[in-house]
């Protein structure tokens, strides 16, 4: 079961680079998704003998929210907003690929370094963390505002792996209460960036600057 | 009676969807408001009655089974601010919410038209934001206090957007997802906060965190508070936390302001005062009052040198209350007497700023701009709101006699090394504010005469007198209370 695991692992790794290079709107978006079913997986395998009936449950809720619910409503705000079809990086995709192997080795060092309890599945607590620092890198180096909800969905992963990781059991209604308070935010960034993109004519980031504190004085002229 | 406080504004916020008539929207949101504020009050008497509040950081006593919402005092502290704001935000929404209906809006500085959100889905969200904010308050759980913090969020990000046009869509945007990536760095926290009690079982609830915290895992909750912290400071505005603040404060409502300076933001400092108690019951209270203190200079220096150039009076309020958030910290930080002032300040710093942007909606109302150096001799235009606003500045700034004054000097009593940062900072604020108020009109042809709309003055000056009224006189349950809560946040005094 445990080699299993393992491969999830890699395979999580693996998704976080293919994330750093994707130009394509599309496929990041389905690559999130991926990322988050996999994600959902993981504790049907790591622990020892057949798994619950309630955390059979929690990962089929996951798994259909991060890889069904998700992706449809970025979809549809990615249609409704007939943004380019690309991601619109502010770096270079190598620059992103360089920046994102060097989160895994920060991140293995890391994970070496924390007083953290003995885990049963090597590498997931590196993994966990290179998938924050994915998320962090999403969220920066894209211009879009789909990306940045995106990255937020990344790191959203990256944290869930991360409490797999330490074993934290937290009460089903906790859980749900995250899970719930998720979808709402993807919700209503999604119902945003619909706004963005009507009231703007694009949802580029880049350019919501107006709000500063040393030009306000030009307005208005 | 604790799920009926939650109950109830959850209720009326769905109903608020869901009514057509506005009369009959705003009379719900009016009761709702007041029986809440009820159900605070009797709930602190029943309290106060039953002698719960004396025990230390573990003041629920053990309970059985596992209790999801509980008020100690510190919870019913904050519970009671926010419901109070509440009622006067309720009473100023309701006047406002009719001056905008026959009032669409043209933006003030721009000149552009633009819509407003509608009503029903204001003041849905309204009721939904109070149901979210109860609930942090109340609950024992630091997962459960996470999933409500984050639902607040969600929940006052479409009240910032009530006026539709693009500043306001940018500064929504930008407070949904700064708030929402912050706060994701306080579910790690609070993973950590699992792990370091996983040996013991401690979980994350917080009588058993309190009762284990000796046999808790040091370098792990070290850790856990340094995340909380972030997290949780990301949406209490510390500096150089604080991006969002200004923009979501200068384009929402007044009246959602208000409800986001003087309610949210203690909610937020709530969760970090609840990570610093168990830490302290841990032992680790140097390290988390070092962390407290160092962010709280830090978020007043910001603050007072943001405050130098600003051109825009409402971004002005904000940075202030970055400012009184930093001061909050650092006064938690230094504990003992200090500890009892930053809560006393807490209160007084709720009131006034709710009060103050109140007011700042009804100066908008008068004069169109938010530029401070086009709003002139309001004294003649509209001297009630004026007085106000001079008043409100006044007490801001910390001039005796009023409950911020009183809460700065016990902080400064404690520490006297801060003062030169506030003072520079709060004699500008006060020029700027005069300058406002008393200085010459510029002659613009056919001005219209303007009327103050009372009902959205009478909640601000209800509660400017409250302030003061507070530093002239510190009723002796309301000492109590406040001395309970610096107990319950770990602190002694």
């Amino acid at each position: 079961m445990h080699t299993f695991a393992e491969l999830i692992i890699v395979l999580i790794i693996l998704l976080d680079l293919a994330l750093a290079v994707t130009g394509s709107l599309s496929s990041c978006i389905r690559l999130v998704a991926v990322q988050g079913v996999v994600a959902g997986l993981l504790p049907l395998l790591a622990g020892s003998g057949a798994p619950h009936l309630r955390a059979l449950l929690f990962a089929a809720v996951i798994m259909t929210l991060k890889g069904a619910v998700f992706p449809w409503l970025l979809m549809r705000a990615r249609d409704k907003s007939g943004a380019r079809k690309d991601v619109e990086p502010l770096i270079s995709y190598p620059a992103s690929i360089v920046l994102c192997l060097g989160a895994f080795i920060a991140s293995s060092w890391m994970g070496s370094r924390l007083p953290l309890p003995e885990t049963q599945v090597a590498w997931i607590v590196p993994a966990s963390l290179a998938t924050i620092f994915t998320g962090f890198l999403l969220i920066t180096t894209r211009s879009k505002a789909i990306t940045q909800v995106l990255g937020y969905l990344v790191i959203e992963n990256g944290i869930y792996i991360f409490g797999l990781a330490l074993f934290v059991e937290q009460p089903m209604m906790v859980e749900l209460a995250i899970l719930l308070d998720v979808f709402v935010a993807v919700f209503v960034m999604g119902i945003a960036i619909f706004h963005i993109s009507r009231e703007f004519d694009h949802i580029d980031t880049a350019e919501l600057s107006e709000l500063s504190d040393w030009r306000r004085g030009e307005y208005g002229k | 009676m604790i799920i009926a406080m939650m109950l109830l504004p959850l209720a009326a916020g769905i109903a608020a969807f869901m009514i057509r008539g506005d009369r009959a929207r705003r009379a719900l949101l009016l009761w709702t408001a007041r029986f809440h504020l009820l159900f605070t009050v009797s709930q602190f008497v029943l309290a106060f009655r039953a002698g719960t509040f004396s025990a230390g950081p573990a003041a629920a006593a053990a309970p059985q089974g596992t209790v999801w919402f509980q008020y100690d005092a510190l919870g019913l502290f904050f519970a009671g601010i926010a419901s109070l704001l509440f009622l006067g935000a309720a009473h100023y929404a309701v006047a406002y919410l009719a001056a905008e209906k026959h009032d669409p809006g043209s933006d003030a500085d721009d000149g552009f038209i633009f819509n407003n959100a509608p009503e029903a889905v204001f003041t849905g969200c309204l009721l939904l934001f109070l149901a979210a904010m109860t609930g942090v308050t109340a609950s024992r759980n630091m997962g459960l206090l996470w999933a409500l913090v984050e639902a607040t969020t969600l929940l006052s990000a479409p009240l910032i957007y009530f006026h539709r046009h693009k500043r306001s869509l940018e500064a929504t945007w930008k407070y949904l997802l700064i708030c929402s990536v912050g706060i994701a760095l306080a579910l790690m926290g609070n993973l950590f906060l699992g792990a370091a009690g996983l040996k013991t079982g401690a979980g994350l609830d917080l009588s058993a965190l309190f009762l284990k915290a000796a046999v808790l895992d040091k370098p792990l909750l070290k850790a856990a508070f340094l995340f909380l912290f972030v997290g949780y400071g990301t949406k209490m505005g510390l500096s150089p936390f604080h991006t969002w603040l200004p923009d979501a404060h200068s384009e929402a409502p007044a009246v959602v302001s208000a409800l986001l300076s003087g309610a949210l933001l203690n909610c937020a400092f709530l969760g970090i005062l609840r990570a610093g108690a168990v830490c302290a019951a841990a032992g680790l209270a140097d390290f988390t009052g070092g962390i407290l203190v160092l962010f709280g200079l830090l978020s007043i220096i910001t603050a007072a040198l943001f405050m130098l150039g600003q051109r825009d009076y409402k971004r002005l309020l904000a940075y202030s209350s970055i400012e009184h958030m930093g001061i909050l910290a650092l006064g938690i930080g230094l504990g003992g007497g200090a500890a009892f002032g930053a809560l006393l300040g807490a209160l007084s710093h709720s009131l006034t700023k709710a009060g103050l942007f109140f007011t700042s909606g009804v100066v908008l109302a008068a004069e169109k701009t938010k530029r401070i150096a086009d709003v002139r001799g309001l004294w003649r235009r509209a001297p009630a709101t004026a007085a106000l606003w001079l008043a409100g500045f006044f007490i801001i700034t910390g001039a005796p006699p009023s409950g911020i004054f009183l809460a700065k000097f016990l902080i400064l009593k404690e520490a006297v090394y801060g003062r030169h940062y506030w003072l520079a900072g709060l004699f500008l604020l006060a020029k700027v504010f005069i300058a406002m108020t008393f200085g010459e009109r510029e002659a613009k042809a056919a001005e219209k005469p303007f009327t103050e709309p009372r009902g959205m003055l009478v909640p601000a000056c209800a509660f400017f007198m409250l302030v003061i009224g507070l530093g002239l006189y510190l009723p002796g349950w309301l000492r109590a209370l406040i001395a309970a809560s610096v107990s319950n946040a770990g602190g002694k005094l």
